[in-house]
């Protein structure tokens, strides 16, 4: 049997295993459009059995949805990697086994899309069914929208900042109250805390597993710049802002020798090295340091965060993305408003589920970071959520003040993202890992892949 | 003539039935019979036609269609152009191409070197059986990282650069550096496969009868003669065997690039015909293209089959 067969085998057999275990839950058939009649539907994302508590938080969670709406039954559905692995995404949408309602990147509405997978619910989305809607920001919603087509619920939302060591800050005799501000800074700041050795790496950045074009997006986005045209047909990368961020990272790495030598990074890789208290900064979202925390054995007192760094000032903007649901095309009425009605309780009521502030504080589950801010600020639902958020906060607020009280203009990602990603992680991966890479012909070998993906994504 | 002086058997002497009534007869009691077995056979054809021939064909004709809003089309040859125009493409088949011959070369050859001197020893061989399976019985997966973060570390702390530089050689980048990332995937590949093949080549040298190796001693041959006149001649069908598997195993390169370069490596050092498929359809939602491509590398290895089946077929 070739590879291909071996492959193909492989991932049907996991798709259809997933599959069917699916279908074991499956509500086709069993469910009324009558809304005052009983229904069920099929929610993914589930934690799994070792995270015991999140795990016990979602089983209280459905229980008293279900008692608020006694009709409506929720069957939760574990899925590979707990929905944060696009392959395991893929495969779920590809082989038909989503469940009724689908968690996705906000990247994923092109995919999702084309796949036949989703519904439009346009009509069905309105402040009855999720009383915080008109609060939600217009970007999340857009992300989730194509023309005046909904097509999904965001969920939650972040954008990027620079994420600092207090602790290696204070031994390289820097001032962990007055971080970088620009990339000029960083670099500076970089150099400094590199000299401490012991493998510490003064700034540190992904080059692999598409996280190396979602990093060199974030850092273009700070200069100004995008990753494609405004048509989105064409590569808009290969100019002198896409030059200035791959020019930053080599003289960092090469000349001043203040990123380590460990390369060709992954989520995973760079957060465990944080955790490990080897990494002085990075660029992420306020969430990173809850899995530092929570999965690589980091501290929330080691970690600070500044608003994104610009060249020669201010950034001018800041990669933004999240997450939300889909619906599953062939719904009735009753099962997408049974559906609605879910994240509404769930994803989306300050107080309630994800914003249930007074249960994560003494489970240690961080409160008090400044994202998700999925609400416009100034909002009902923005103040509620931050009045309990301030009430209940376990993390120092003012690590994160910085980069709360300076917004920088958030730029969501483009469409095809992952694609995108998927080939600038070369570019990136050439310039952390080889001295004599040019960056000139980096980005123009990324120019024309991206641009060869671009088109036949359009066909 | 000495069949003339066999006498008849007695079924010759008997009037023979009715052909088709026997055969008949004969098949209907066979399949009771066998009953219990053809329900296996039954079974095992229904798990291959469901999870291999099936997929299979669905691939082939999931290579010319494409899916847009739910809707799949026929585009006939549009998925293998784009495939043969993406840049990646020549440089996923060199990689694995160098990788097959590196891994011909060092996973083929060794383990038969190993077997050999484990064949000549007197003492210890079980033991050292047992040693060299150890890495087989770990998962791919666990191996590869412990290369990773251990072995192929390119600061001085990894473990093949401090050993380098108690040697005073030069240290490497291993998977960081686009000219070592192969060699550096085929040594790890090998340590992890190696025992499973020493195991066959061992089983093949122990049927060679010890009376042609007393033979060619007491002809005067030495080791190494031995081993050209004897155990080469004596062990071909494995030999040649094997170099097929291995053939196709390695071009399968997959678990390596993914777990030791995070995916495609640096400047796609480590690209791989698998992992471009992998990547096609699960990172750039392009489920078609790497169908496309599956079938392109589908033909190859057919190729590489059809080649050594003629070949054997020859030497037979």
């Amino acid at each position: 049997m070739s590879v291909t067969q071996y492959r193909r085998v492989a991932a049907l057999a996991a798709v259809a295993g997933l599959g069917l275990a699916l279908a074991a839950c499956s509500t086709k058939g069993d469910d009324s459009s009558s809304s005052g009649d009983k229904v069920t539907i099929t929610v993914d994302c589930m934690p799994v059995g070792s995270q015991k508590e999140l795990l016990k938080d979602w089983n209280a969670d459905v229980e008293a949805f279900q008692k608020l709406y006694p009709n409506i039954t929720i069957k939760s559905v574990s899925v590979g990697a707990q929905c944060n692995n696009p392959p395991d995404f893929t495969a779920r949408l590809a082989g038909g086994t989503v469940t009724d309602v689908f968690y996705a990147y906000m990247t994923d509405l092109q995919q999702v899309l084309d796949s036949g997978q989703a519904m439009e619910i346009t009509q069905y989305v309105n402040k009855d069914q999720i009383s915080t809607w008109d609060s939600i920001s217009k970007e999340a919603k857009a992300a989730f929208s194509e023309g005046d087509k909904l097509y999904g619920i965001p969920t939650k939302n972040y954008s990027m900042g620079l994420l600092y060591n207090k602790n290696l800050f204070q031994q390289a005799g820097l001032d962990a109250k007055n971080p970088p501000k620009t990339w000029e800074e960083v670099r500076d700041a970089a150099k400094k805390i590199a000299t401490l050795g012991n493998g510490i790496a003064g700034y540190s950045d992904y080059s692999a597993g598409n996280t190396g074009g979602w990093h060199f997006t974030a850092e273009l986005f700070s200069q100004g710049g995008q990753v494609v045209t405004a048509d989105g047909k064409k590569a808009d990368f290969n100019n002198d802002l896409g030059k200035k961020v791959l020019q930053n990272l080599k003289d960092m790495r090469y000349t001043d020798n203040s990123m380590g030598s460990k390369q060709l990074l992954q989520w995973a890789d760079l957060l465990t090295n944080a955790g490990a208290g080897k990494v002085g900064m990075f660029v992420g979202a306020p969430d990173a340091t809850t899995a530092i925390v929570t999965q690589f054995q980091g501290k929330y007192q080691d970690w600070a965060m500044a608003p994104m760094p610009g060249q020669g000032g201010a950034a001018k903007g800041t990669l933004g993305g999240g997450e939300g649901y889909f619906f599953k095309k062939g719904l009735s009425k009753a099962q997408v408003e049974a559906g609605l009605k879910w994240l509404a309780y769930e994803k989306l009521t300050v107080g309630k589920g994800q914003f249930d502030y007074v249960r994560a504080k003494p489970e240690n589950n961080p409160v008090g970071l400044p994202q998700p801010q999925l609400f416009i600020p100034g909002s009902d639902a923005f103040k509620a959520d931050n009045d309990l958020k301030v009430a209940n906060a376990n993390v120092t607020v003012d690590d994160f003040a910085l980069f709360a009280n300076n917004p920088v203009p958030i730029k969501f990602e483009p469409a095809n993202a992952q694609a995108i990603y998927a080939v600038l992680d070369s570019a990136m991966s050439a310039i952390l890992t080889n001295p004599n890479a040019s960056v000139d012909d980096e980005l123009k070998k990324a120019e024309d892949k991206v641009n060869q993906a671009l088109a036949a994504a359009a066909k | 003539m000495p069949s003339a002086t066999v006498a008849p058997s007695p079924i010759h002497a008997s009037p023979p039935a009715p052909t088709t009534r026997r055969t008949r007869r004969a098949g209907g009691q066979r399949i009771t019979n066998n009953l219990t077995g053809y329900g296996f056979l039954i079974g095992a054809i229904l798990c291959f036609a469901l999870f291999s021939w099936y997929p299979m064909i669905r691939g082939v004709v999931m290579s010319f269609q494409r899916t847009r809003r739910g809707v799949t089309t026929w585009v006939g040859w549009d998925n293998y152009e784009r495939i043969l125009q993406d840049p990646s493409f020549w440089t996923a088949w060199k990689n694995t191409a160098y990788f097959t011959v590196l891994a011909l070369v060092l996973g083929y050859a060794v383990p038969f070197v190993v077997a050999i001197i484990f064949n000549e020893l007197r003492h210890a061989r079980g033991y050292l059986r047992v040693l060299i399976y150890l890495p087989v019985m770990l998962p791919p997966a666990s191996a590869l990282f412990l290369f990773k973060y251990y072995a192929y570390d390119p600061s001085d702390a990894g473990l093949f650069n401090a050993i380098l530089k108690v040697m005073h050689l030069p240290t490497s980048q291993w998977m960081q550096s686009t000219s070592m990332a192969v060699p550096a995937m085929v040594l790890a590949s090998t340590w992890m496969n190696m025992g499973g093949a020493v195991l066959i080549y061992l089983a093949a040298l122990q049927n060679i009868p010890g009376s042609l190796y007393e033979a060619a001693e007491l002809d005067g041959a030495g080791l190494f003669k031995r081993i050209r006149h004897v155990t080469i001649p004596q062990t071909k069908l494995i030999l040649s065997l094997m170099a097929m598997l291995q053939v196709v195993a390695t071009m399968q390169l997959f678990i390596e690039p993914l777990i030791l370069a995070n995916g495609a490596g640096t400047q796609d050092s480590a690209t791989s015909v698998a992992y471009l498929i992998y990547q096609h359809g699960f990172f750039q939602n392009d489920l078609n293209g790497a169908a496309a491509l599956g079938v392109i590398m589908l033909l190859v290895l057919g190729g590489f089959s059809a080649v050594y089946l003629r070949l054997s077929a020859k030497q037979e």
